[in-house]
C-alpha cells in the first residue's frame, strides 16, 4: 500500500490574476452598458448580452469560485446537468419570438 | 480543468472510502446548492424572457440617467465586494484572520451599499414611474410582476449574504472557522454577484431608455 496522503489543495492563482479577472469583469460590464446606450435591435441585444453575460459568469465560477483549481470530476458532477436544463428551457424561446405575429389584428 | 491528479497505484478514488472530490462536504454541499438555486433563478429570468421578447409594447422605463447609471454602479460594487471575497479567502488560507475579517467587512460594506442603491431605484420607479407588481401605466402588468419578483429575489439573497458574512466575520474575529467556512461564504457571495450578472444586462439593459 502506498503511504500517499491526500491532501485538499489549497494552491491556486494569486493576487495579480484576481485583479485582472476583476478589470476583465469590469469591462466586460462597460461594454454591455455601451451597446445599451447604442439602442441595437432587441434580438441582437439579447444575444450579445447573454453572450457576454455567459463570459463573465465563466470568468467569476472558474477564478473566485476557483472552480477551474478543482478535480475535473467536480465540474463534471454539477455543470453538465445544469447547462443541459438551462438550453432545455431556451427550446420554447421560438414560440415567444412568433406570438406577436400571431395576434389578430386589434 | 484540473491541474492535479493524487489517485494512487492502490487504485480508483472511486472505490469507495476517500473523498473522490478532494473537497470537503461543506464546499460539496454549497455547490449543490448553488446548482439548484442557479436553476431558480434560469427559470425566472426564461419566464421574464419569454414574456419580454412575446410582447412588442413592453415598457422601457430604465432612463439612462438615473436608472442605468445607478444600476452599472450597483453592479461596480457587487463586482468589488466579489474581490474583496477573493482577498478575505486568500488571506484566511495564510493564516491571517485580522486581515480576513477586514476584507470580509469591505465586502460586507460593499453588498450593503448595493442594497441600499438597489433599494433607492426601486422606490423611485414606484413613486416617479407608478409601477408596482400588479400594474403600470403602459397596461403591461407582467413587467412589474417578473421585474420585482427577479430583483427581489436576488435581493433577498444579497441580505441573506449580508447576514451569512456577518456571522462568519464575527466568528473570525474571536478565532473561531477555519479557511474553509470563509471559502463556503465565499462561493456562496460569488453566487449572488454571479445571478446579477445576468439580472443587470437583461433587466436593465434590454429596458433602457436613451
Amino acid at each position: 500500500m502506498s503511504s500517499h496522503v491526500e491532501e485538499i489543495s489549497t494552491h491556486g492563482p494569486g493576487i495579480p490574476t484576481f485583479a485582472k479577472v476583476w478589470v476583465a469583469l469590469l469591462v466586460l460590464t462597460g461594454i454591455e452598458v455601451l451597446l445599451a446606450y447604442l439602442q441595437a435591435p432587441l434580438m441582437i441585444m439579447l444575444t450579445v448580452l447573454l453572450g457576454l453575460s455567459v463570459v463573465k459568469a465563466v470568468l467569476i465560477i472558474a477564478y473566485f469560485m476557483h472552480l477551474k483549481f478543482e478535480r475535473l470530476s467536480l465540474f463534471l458532477t454539477l455543470f453538465p446537468m445544469l447547462i443541459f436544463c438551462i438550453v432545455l428551457m431556451l427550446i420554447f424561446l421560438g414560440d415567444a419570438y412568433r406570438i406577436p405575429a400571431m395576434r389578430p389584428p386589434l | 480543468m484540473s491541474t492535479q491528479v493524487t489517485a494512487t497505484a492502490s487504485g480508483s478514488l472511486w472505490d469507495g472510502g476517500r473523498s473522490p472530490y478532494l473537497t470537503n462536504s461543506k464546499k460539496f454541499g454549497m455547490w449543490l446548492f448553488i446548482i439548484s438555486d442557479a436553476l431558480t433563478f434560469s427559470a425566472l429570468l426564461f419566464a421574464y424572457t419569454y414574456s419580454r421578447v412575446s410582447n412588442p409594447d413592453w415598457p422601457t422605463p430604465f432612463h439612462f440617467s438615473p436608472s442605468i447609471i445607478f444600476s452599472s454602479i450597483m453592479t461596480f460594487a457587487l463586482l468589488t465586494s466579489s474581490l474583496t471575497m477573493v482577498m478575505a479567502v486568500h488571506a484566511m488560507n495564510h493564516g491571517n484572520r485580522a486581515a480576513a475579517s477586514r476584507w470580509l467587512l469591505a465586502t460586507m460594506a460593499a453588498g450593503a451599499t448595493f442594497v441600499g442603491l438597489h433599494l433607492t431605484e426601486w422606490m423611485n420607479l414606484i413613486n416617479k414611474e407608478h409601477v408596482t407588481a400588479f400594474s403600470n401605466e403602459w397596461g403591461v402588468p407582467l413587467f412589474g410582476a417578473t421585474f420585482f419578483a427577479i430583483t427581489g429575489l436576488h435581493m433577498t439573497h444579497v441580505v441573506i449574504g449580508l447576514i451569512y458574512l456577518g456571522i462568519v466575520c464575527q466568528a473570525v474575529m474571536r478565532g473561531k472557522f477555519q479557511a474553509e467556512d470563509v471559502e463556503v461564504a465565499g462561493l456562496y457571495w460569488h453566487f449572488v454577484d454571479l445571478v446579477w450578472m445576468f439580472v443587470f444586462p437583461l433587466v436593465y439593459l434590454m429596458s433602457a431608455k436613451i
